[in-house]
């Protein structure tokens, strides 16, 4: 597997040459609140960056180009075409004419320069303006590194802008596992593959040789876990996303293991065994050892994962006589049900933030990805459709990724995304069908 | 009465399942080495594989998330007791599956619960537990690819696959 050999060395504050900052009372300050029940596109202008040296030319406008789609790909951002300019940018470092950009309603200015070093080196700076505060938004950045990873650059620009408007950290810059699928329903082939989360530079990590399920990142993004059936029974590993290398994390020859989530330390691995018809959670420290149980009733528990502090699980379990949701201390206990609405829950994925779970609604033939506060409070649907599944969370925990499964003979499995407020459903472009997504963290 | 090529044909049938695109078309169309069905023996011998995949019937079905045995299945089901008690050649691997209405974790766990309500049921009638194996497949091998109940209920499967070897 290609490895991108990214050093983003980055980030030098670039020095406020030449910036006169009349301090204006300004109208209202250029933020976005995610949470606003309804929110206006802010309309941002994005003028080519700057090609500084001749190299640089070709990367230039493609950078523009993947910033300005990222941004406008979030729903929260209308981007303002190049003809309405009034101003042209022909130096990184000249004063903003911030008159001009008023003129077209701009509320955001980004400008930006790209050069090729004589070690062949990439380098991207940008700086962001607030328009109608008649001022710069956060200093001026650069980041540094391979031609290669241009893509990350322009990702790195993106995820600055969009969390420094929003106040949230960003997620353009991460990467996701998922299982790519291909062929009809009844002779369907399983691969794992890992893109960039907006569907580029795909690798697949299996061959399709046997039917694998569901991987799972590890939180630094270096290792993930899968389920397999190669030795005929499915059985869990892990594996290191650089060499490929891996191993059987649990195995016996007498049961089937499946669903595992990493710890938030990535140290320990929790998981569902299925024996004798019933199927419990256990835990195993990766580094060794014997695996610890967790639940012990003839019902169904599965699906469990991680609070990030480490101290509780979330899990689906029948229990009740149908799939629903429950809480449980790691260190034991007795689990809470969560989840009353109408009809069954499952996949429960706790947010990275700590404040949300993501899950899995079926009722009335129809599927939903959802979210509730921890307590099963202020539950929300956020999709409808014939076939919703599996959500993981991106790393600033405030946009979803999930599959959707179209009907009938025809079927096809497809990778979307949409914000926790509902809003911005879109398709992920993959070139195969996509699903089991795991949303990686946000690259170094 | 088992033919010895017969016999290594089961062995290659057996050895192909992993690869196989449907593991429980039994020298179907679907099987790596293109078995053919023929070299079963006759559905109207009462001891060849033909009977049991077709005459008995190799599998039963399920309704929604259940995985209870209806008296159709138990009867089919005493039949392959009674076939497996003749033919102590034989073991068996039961795969459990469902429909895809169901998440896929969930139903991994049900296809287990019915191939486990299969194997203790032929267990129940004197069939030794040590040639019983079970395999779930959750919704990952429908059979049946529309959208409706008809489809539905035939993926909501437990299917007794015969195997050469008298078990572990």
């Amino acid at each position: 597997m290609k490895r991108l050999p990214t050093t983003l060395a980055a980030v030098l504050a670039l020095a406020f040459a030449g910036f006169a900052l009349p301090q204006q009372a300004a109208a209202e300050p250029l933020r976005i609140i995610l949470t606003d029940p309804v929110i206006e596109p802010v309309p941002i202008a994005i003028p080519s960056l700057l090609a500084e040296t001749p190299e640089a030319a070709r990367f230039a406008e493609e950078i523009t180009r993947l910033i300005a789609a990222d941004l406008v790909g979030t729903g929260l951002f209308r981007e303002i075409g190049p003809e309405a300019f009034i101003s042209r940018v022909t130096s990184f470092d000249s004063p903003v004419q911030y008159a001009d950009w008023k003129a077209i309603n701009a509320q955001a200015l980004i400008t930006g320069a790209v050069a090729v070093g004589g070690d062949g080196r990439l380098s991207v700076k940008f700086r962001l303006f607030d328009i109608f505060s008649d001022a710069p938004l956060g200093e001026g950045l650069q980041f540094g590194g391979t031609t290669e990873s241009w893509r990350r650059m322009a990702h790195k620009v993106a995820d600055a802008v969009y969390s420094r408007i929003t106040g949230e950290g960003g997620y353009f810059d991460s990467r996701v596992v998922y299982v790519a699928e291909t062929g009809p329903k009844d002779a369907r082939q399983k691969r794992i593959a890992i893109m960039d989360q907006d569907g580029a530079n795909v690798q697949y990590l299996t061959d399709s040789a046997s039917i694998v399920l569901a991987p799972r990142f590890s939180p630094d993004g270096a290792r993930m876990l899968y389920t397999s059936y190669e030795t005929g029974n499915p059985s869990i590993y892990l594996m290191d996303i650089a060499s490929l290398q891996r191993r059987q994390v649990a195995s016996d020859l007498t049961s089937m293991t499946f669903s595992p989530r990493f710890s938030p330390d990535g140290a320990r691995v929790v998981y569902s065994i299925s024996q004798g018809g019933n199927t419990d959670l256990w835990m195993q420290d990766l580094a060794g050892g014997l695996p610890v149980r967790l639940t012990n009733a003839p019902s169904i528990e599965t699906a469990p994962s991680f609070s990030p502090d480490g101290s509780q699980l979330v899990f689906e379990s029948d229990r009740s006589g149908n799939q629903q949701l429950y809480v449980m201390p790691v260190s034991g206990g007795e689990p809470r049900r969560i989840s009353f609405g109408p009809g069954r829950y499952g996949t429960p994925v706790w947010s990275p933030r700590g404040d949300y779970i993501a899950f899995t609604n079926q009722n009335q033939g129809r599927f939903h990805i959802g979210v509730m506060r921890t307590d099963g409070s202020e539950e929300r649907l956020l999709t409808a459709s014939f076939l919703d599944e599996g959500p993981t969370w991106a790393p600033n925990g405030r946009v979803l990724m999930f599959n959707r499964e179209t009907s009938g003979a025809g079927g096809e499995a497809a990778l979307y995304s949409v914000d926790i407020s509902g809003r911005n459903l879109r398709r992920i472009p993959t070139e195969t069908g996509g699903s089991d997504p795991s949303w990686g963290p946000l690259l170094p | 009465m088992t033919h010895p090529l017969i016999k290594a044909l089961l062995i290659v049938a057996a050895l192909g399942l992993s690869a196989c695109a449907n593991p429980d078309r039994f020298g179907g169309a679907g099987g790596a080495g293109g078995i053919d069905t023929g070299g079963l023996g006759s559905p109207s011998d009462p001891r060849s594989v033909a009977y049991f995949n077709q005459t008995i019937g190799d599998r039963v079905l399920f309704a929604v998330d259940q995985s209870t045995l209806s008296p159709e299945a138990q009867q089919i089901l005493t039949q392959q007791a009674a076939w497996l008690s003749q033919s102590t050649e034989y073991s068996a691997l039961i795969e459990g599956h469902a429909d895809e209405q169901g998440t896929r974790e969930y139903n991994l766990a049900l296809g287990e619960r019915r191939a486990n309500a299969v194997r203790e049921f032929l267990i129940s009638q004197g069939v030794a537990g040590t040639r019983l194996r079970t395999i779930s497949y959750g919704k990952e091998r429908p059979i049946e690819i529309c959208s409706d109940e008809s489809c539905y209920s035939r993926n909501r499967r437990a299917v007794t696959v015969l195997t050469a070897g008298a078990g572990v």
